[in-house]
């Protein structure tokens, strides 16, 4: 072997001693692939990479660096001047450390703001333990009922000494959690009945689905929280009255009800034929059928998009803002109203906007590794 | 399994049952359920009727739409049509549904562009482009559009007033009242011209079909693009050309503490397009890049090995195959953006929604103008989706 090796080398000693090959591996390589890969694409990550050092810098600058944190109150009134002077060359997070806990926990009594704070971290336990998989069973409806017993007492209080707060001081982000946990608890069951009706073989039950579902999707959630604001009073017999916030939560479940009921559906429709026949040569009732074959598999199938639809959901209760409900975006909204605090808007919606995208960015993640994971079963 | 094998004895349907009044007659319980479900949900709906009927009576609300014909008195900063405070409600509310329909095209047209453009970026091979798009997408779709169209129109609010105004070139103005820059004065002849813009656009449209249809029958290729030029470009400037040229320039100028002349974006309207169409541009990106990973990688790989560029293979082979997948979504997230312009309230732009709004505080005509909301909407809705089914049947894939 040596042999031939030395032969070849010597039948050609003038031979320049080759380059090696381009590397493909390692992090040098990567990025002549990924970031200089031609002239184009190398000017773009030129182009690109400066723009992005350029406002990060000046991000950090307005965020960080030339930012207020904190203001005098002088007689209860915070003295801005200092904000003021910036000329928006520094943020002014001194809103965000003054109205903080208006924004969170709305006109809530202030000594008692632990019991909205204990509320938003039930609530967000109760998300989490839904999401577990192993709790996917006859337990969570326990669990659920527990917990909003607990949040409706910590809420309005009246018993085991705690002080009786009415509805109309409620506000902030517990707001937004009751809104969005009350409606999707309720439009779910709601959807998947009226998916079922709009596949039934009944006319008149199938003609009222469909009814209500293109009904409430072709307009908008605004129109029908003014109807449960300015309509829904003329709809009751004289004298009983609901109250403003329970409208609206009325209003939301029928909207998410239709939008999750046409998920729901998309689930229903997607599963194979045979699994319905399968059902029906066993002898199964149609609630039987529909209960252990059809729905553990239509809606195992449908996951990823009902979270989907969950998290859209969650971002519009904001909604509410418009007929005047005390929501956290509202709440937000509201701190700016005070003259010493005007002009800083953008830095109260930054911290809102910042809620609300942990919120959405753990459930839209959690989709995300949930269909990796039911899809396990697909994957080669 | 061809027809002929079946016994034809088994291909007859089964012979009609007579009913039998028994709960173990599947009709029978499926007419029982039919009459419960309808009875019941038929009582809500009269006992919220009747009781709706004694409380406009009690407070002496007359129903009817008799108030569309009076006097509105509610200013309209931004119309397409003339307006005035004296005219009508019919007419004010006209205005609102113009101005929901110019927010809503003009978004839906930006929303596209940039939404492909972002779609197509995620995609990109190179590694900051796709980073930064898909950033992008996961930020903008994870916070509520209210919030976004609120913190927009707090922008534009922190902009200096008229006096201390950008002034990038000579005419354009940027401040806390919007956006002034020069306009031509309006006069027949541009309406004229754009009318044989629109012909020439359909002209082109019919010669380039009957040219193609002369080509299939002797195989010609007949050259359009000059025809094209003369009826697109030509015919406009001719006719406006005919009409005596009229070109003045009215540019805006600061008189006292606003300006005058010239065309207005107003900061509400700038503040919800600009929302609108971020947020529709960030789920329409998800839809493109859906609908181009969904064509076969073979289509790629027998476009490349035909030797076409990346930008040709994406135009001529990838996209025209991904849009029979992207259309469906697409519809509907055109449809939540025309809906979404609901929001406009919140900002002060006075779509319709913001000026029922106002009629029926001012009426007292609340189902009246919630009615006319959700049928404005309602008609909004079922148009765009008619007309996406319309396209979307004609590039479906003709299967046997």
């Amino acid at each position: 072997m040596s042999d031939i090796t030395l032969n070849a080398a010597a039948a050609n000693p003038e031979a320049t001693p080759r380059n090696p090959p381009v590397a493909t591996t390692g992090p040098i390589a990567w990025v002549r692939e990924n970031l200089f890969s031609g002239w184009l694409s190398t000017a773009v990550t030129l182009l690109l990479g400066y723009l992005i050092i350029r406002s990060v810098v000046g991000f950090v600058d307005w965020a960080f660096i030339n930012a207020i944190w904190s203001v005098p109150v002088v007689n209860g009134v915070a003295q801005t001047q200092s904000c003021r002077e910036l000329h928006g060359a520094g943020a002014c997070w001194a809103v965000v450390t003054e109205k903080h806990r208006f924004m969170l926990f709305g006109t809530y009594p202030y000594d008692e703001h632990w019991r909205p704070a204990i509320v938003c971290v039930l609530f967000v336990a109760l998300y989490i333990v839904s999401a577990m998989r192993r709790f996917w069973n006859w337990t969570l409806i326990p669990i659920w009922a527990v917990m909003l017993t607990l949040i409706g007492i910590l809420m309005w209080g009246g018993v085991f000494g705690l002080s009786y707060v009415p509805q109309e001081r409620w506000g902030g982000l517990p707001i937004t959690l009751i809104l969005a946990t009350f409606g999707l608890a309720f439009a779910f069951p709601l959807s998947i009945l009226v998916a079922l009706g709009r596949r039934s073989n009944l006319p008149a039950i199938k003609v009222l689905c469909v009814l209500y579902v293109e009904l409430i999707r072709g307009v908008p959630l605004i129109s029908l929280l003014f109807m449960a604001s300015v309509m829904f009073p003329l709809f009751l017999p004289e004298g009983m009255n609901i109250d403003k916030l329970l409208r609206a939560q009325i209003a939301i479940i029928l909207f998410a009800g239709a939008y999750l009921a046409e998920v729901v559906r998309g689930g229903l429709q997607a599963l194979p034929k045979g699994q319905y026949e399968a059902a029906d040569a066993m002898g199964l009732t149609y609630w039987q059928k529909t209960g252990l074959i059809i729905l553990p598999q239509a809606l195992r199938l449908v996951i990823p998009p009902l979270v989907n639809t969950f998290i859209g959901f969650f971002k519009d209760t904001s909604l509410v803002l418009i007929i005047g409900i005390f929501d956290l975006l509202t709440a937000g909204k509201t701190a700016i109203v005070e003259p010493a605090w005007q002009g800083f808007g953008v830095e109260v919606y930054v911290f809102v906007g910042l809620i609300y995208l942990v919120f959405c960015f753990a459930m839209s993640k959690y989709s995300q590794a949930l269909e990796t994971d039911l899809n396990r079963h697909s994957r080669r | 399994m061809s027809d002929a094998t079946v016994d034809p004895r088994f291909r007859r349907k089964p012979p009609k049952r007579p009913l039998r009044l028994s709960w173990a007659d599947e009709r029978i319980r499926g007419i029982v359920w039919q009459i419960l479900v309808v009875g019941v949900v038929g009582t809500i709906f009269y006992w919220l009727w009747s009781n709706t009927a004694h409380n406009l009576e009690v407070r002496r609300i007359a129903t009817g739409f008799g108030f569309l014909n009076r006097e509105a008195g509610l200013p309209i900063a931004e119309h397409v049509i003339s307006y005035e405070p004296t005219d009508t409600y019919l007419r004010a509310l006209t205005v609102g549904v113009l101005n929901t329909l110019k927010v809503s095209i003009v978004g839906i047209v930006l929303a596209t562009i940039l939404g492909t453009t972002i779609g197509i970026a995620r995609l990109s091979k190179n590694f900051l482009v796709s980073k930064i798009a898909s950033f992008y997408v996961e930020v903008i779709r994870d916070l509520p559009l209210l919030l976004q169209l609120l913190f927009w129109y707090t922008v534009m609010q922190g902009l200096p007033g008229p006096r201390q105004a950008f002034h990038p070139t000579e005419g354009v103005f940027l401040s806390n009242r919007g956006l002034r820059f020069p306009a031509l004065e309006w006069e027949g002849a541009h309406t004229a011209a754009v009318v044989a813009f629109i012909a020439g656009i359909v002209l082109t449209w019919l010669y380039g079909r009957s040219a193609r249809a002369k080509q299939m029958a002797d195989g010609q290729p007949r050259r359009v693009w000059p025809a094209a030029i003369a009826l697109i470009a030509g015919l406009p400037v001719v006719v406006w050309l005919a009409m005596g040229a009229p070109w003045t320039i009215e540019w805006p100028a600061l008189r006292g503490f606003n300006f005058r002349g010239g065309a207005n974006v107003s900061p509400e309207f700038a503040a919800l397009l600009i929302g609108l169409v971020t947020y529709t541009a960030g789920f329409i990106a998800e839809v493109v890049r859906a609908g181009i990973l969904a064509v076969n990688q073979g289509q790629w790989e027998a476009a490349q090995a035909l030797g076409l560029r990346h930008g040709s293979v994406l135009r001529l082979i990838v996209l025209p195959q991904a849009l029979r997948v992207i259309i469906p979504p697409l519809t509907s997230n055109y449809l939540s953006l025309a809906k979404n312009s609901s929001l406009a309230v919140a900002i002060g732009y006075q779509d319709i929604v913001s000026i029922a709004n106002t009629t029926l505080n001012q009426t007292g005509q609340a189902i009246e103008g919630i009615a006319i909301i959700m049928a404005v909407y309602l008609t909004i809705s079922l148009s765009i989706s008619l007309f996406m089914n319309w396209y979307n049947a004609r590039i479906a894939l003709v299967e046997r």
